[in-house]
């Protein structure tokens, strides 16, 4: 992988342009000039122009993930805000949202500007999610507003669910106030014990605690009755569950408030997956049964899931090689991504390609409220060119991330990044 | 190697070139008592294709419970699975075993009985509510087996909460083959230590 400033005019020459926003998808080219979008259309470059031929390639929105673990400030052995922004890179990322759970959390107007400001030094676009509540332990309400002010976009205790229902419903009620998203990890911790994996035929065959489905959809469902008596805006993360699905599609119907993500991981693997007790796959909400699966896949196709997001949550190899009962949860995902979900979804289930970039660029945004209208002349070149069709198998000198905790390891994924244009510099994958 | 976590043994075999012989990992499984529980009622009986097993207990919790499954199993004789609905997996069916939580009838269908201990540190919380509820239910007692015209093979895996599970008049008595589980556990551990670590076994793990 290779990044370097963009030349005063860059052509992409050639390639089949995804717009996302008119979804079309045809053949031509696109200039950037001193780092913004200039036309598109066919274009004779200049002599002095750089040329990139992306013929049998597509030129797309930069992807954006308004999910992931970058573990700054706190655990840098993990990742920091600069090897995430690599791993992004290598995905196709251009924009994250970093959730909040870090050490010590954002939870704070300075924390978030902490953020901002470590943000802006590195190569992709960095937007903190504060918390909900003062150090995630769901009783005392951040202060919001100033952390909006300070560059939060939204509010979230991931990894932790808000448990106490009377605190989800201020939470929900003081966020009306700002239109912003409040992301809960929903799982009754109550009914998830020391559950590590899904409850099923297999967590009884591996002898492993485990929680059922319901661990997940009942506090679903209770957090979408909230946000019908707010008027908040809910946004449900790494649904896993096709009960949860079904609440979602349902609720929807009469809330426009109300959006959802779905990860690759709950869409790639089952929890078959885990008979060899791979630490790996062992994620929270957990990977559920086939018959699961297939809802999820159901739920992209019908719209009840906005946005594919990757949980990308890296862990130390120590951690991870420990015994499953011990290994923390989560696993890497921004690299994988792209060839998961194409795979998945495109070449498997027959999703229009169009779709799945929507999930990948401009729904995000419009979640988060970040500028969709990217191919805009004038606005800052945020581009993503990729392979559709390109088969490969995922290997560990394909993570750019500092941790290696990915499943997809030795998996064969379909379509894979080229280049990713972001921020006046052009990141090529070899 | 005897350890605490689920797939402990299975994890070790793929970072050392050893065998490795699983004495029991966690709530998983416990292999070699499945083979010493099969090898006495083997001599009990004869037979194990078509015998009729009722195991009583605890069985979320139990590495025994699910080895002794899937060997029976692979043997071909039957299994029923019994004890407090808190305490047994909510899928076990899905492993080929019929589950009742009525241990009289269970006692009427089994040949063998294979009671498992109920551990102290399960009563009184959210799974069972007490001993002395355990014990109406479930306990095997000298009283409850007196009721049946027949007369069934006990089991017991040890350590026994003598009094809790099982009464010591059924434990001591001659219908049980607990102490023959003990000679041949012996037994048969050294015969899989004998195979698998001295003998001229090919490569490969178990």
């Amino acid at each position: 992988m290779k990044t370097t400033k963009l030349k005063k005019q860059v052509v992409l020459k050639g390639g089949m342009i995804l717009d996302p926003i008119n979804e079309t998808l045809k053949k031509g080219d696109v200039l950037i000039e001193n780092g913004r979008m200039k036309s598109i259309g066919e274009v004779t470059p200049s002599k002095s122009a750089d040329v990139i031929d992306c013929s049998g390639l597509i030129v797309t929105h930069g992807f954006c993930d308004i999910h992931v673990h970058f573990r700054e400030p706190g655990r840098e052995d993990k990742e920091t805000l600069d090897s995430g922004s690599m791993a992004a890179l290598a995905g196709g990322f251009t924009r994250v949202c970093v959730m909040p759970n870090t050490d010590p959390p954002l939870d704070s107007p300075e924390s978030i500007r902490y953020t901002i400001d470590r943000g802006e030094e590195c190569p992709i676009h960095i937007h903190p999610i504060g918390a909900i509540t003062k150090s995630q332990d769901g009783k005392e309400l951040t202060e919001m507003g100033a952390m909006l002010s300070e560059g939060a976009v939204a509010f979230s205790d991931d990894g932790l669910p808000v448990t106490d229902t009377g605190m989800m419903r201020n939470a929900l009620e003081y966020a009306t106030m700002f239109d912003v998203p409040i992301i809960n990890h929903a799982e009754d911790l109550c009914l998830k014990k020391d559950g590590v994996m899904h409850e099923g035929k297999i967590s009884t065959q591996l002898g492993l605690p485990a929680s059922p489905g319901i661990t997940e959809s009942n506090m679903v469902h209770r957090d979408l009755e909230l946000t019908e008596l707010t008027g908040a805006r809910l946004h449900v993360p790494h649904v896993s569950s096709a009960k949860s699905a079904d609440y979602i599609r349902q609720m929807k119907k009469s809330n426009n408030k109300i959006t959802a993500e779905v990860t690759p991981h709950h869409l790639f693997f089952t929890d078959e997956d885990l008979i060899t007790y791979n630490t790996d796959l062992k994620v929270a909400p957990p990977i559920r049964t086939q018959a699961d699966q297939k809802a999820l896949i159901k739920g992209v196709k019908d719209g009840t899931f906005d946005c594919i997001a990757t949980d990308h949550a890296p862990h130390t190899i120590e951690e991870k090689e420990g015994t499953f009962d011990l290994a923390p949860f989560g696993m890497i995902g921004l690299e994988s991504c792209f060839g998961a979900v194409n795979r998945v979804l495109v070449k498997e289930n027959k999703l229009n390609i169009i779709r799945l970039i929507q999930m990948l660029s401009v729904n995000p945004r419009k979640i988060m409220g970040f500028e969709t209208d990217l191919f805009t002349n004038g606005n800052p070149a945020e581009l993503t060119i990729f392979d559709p069709n390109k088969k490969w198998t995922f290997k560990k000198s394909d993570i750019y991330s500092r941790s290696h905790n990915s499943p997809y390891i030795g998996e064969a994924l379909i379509g894979r990044i080229r280049a990713t244009i972001v921020k006046g510099h052009i990141t090529a994958l070899v | 190697m005897r350890h605490p976590t689920p797939g402990a043994s299975l994890h070790l075999t793929q970072h050392i070139n050893s065998i490795v012989i699983n004495a029991g990992d966690g709530t998983h499984e416990h292999p070699t008592q499945a083979i010493l529980d099969m090898t006495s009622l083997q001599e009990k009986f004869g037979y194990l294709k078509g015998l009729k097993v009722g195991i009583i207990g605890d069985i979320s919790h139990s590495r025994v419970a699910l080895s002794n499954i899937h060997g029976l199993k692979t043997m071909g004789a039957e299994v029923t699975l019994c004890g407090p609905s808190t305490l047994i997996p909510p899928f076990a069916e899905d492993l080929g075993v019929s589950v009742n939580y009525n241990v009289d009838e269970v006692i009427e269908w089994a040949d063998a009985l294979n009671v498992l201990r109920i551990q102290r540190e399960r009563m009184g919380g959210g799974l069972l509510p007490s001993v002395r509820e355990y014990r109406n239910l479930f306990g095997i007692t000298t009283e409850r087996l007196s009721m049946h015209k027949k007369e069934i093979v006990i089991m017991h895996p040890g350590p026994m909460n003598r009094g809790v599970e099982i009464d010591s008049s059924v434990a001591d008595s001659d219908q049980a083959i607990i102490l023959d589980q003990v000679l041949n556990g012996v037994a048969s551990r050294m015969a899989i230590l004998y195979l698998l670590l001295g003998g001229k076994q090919e490569e490969g793990n178990s």
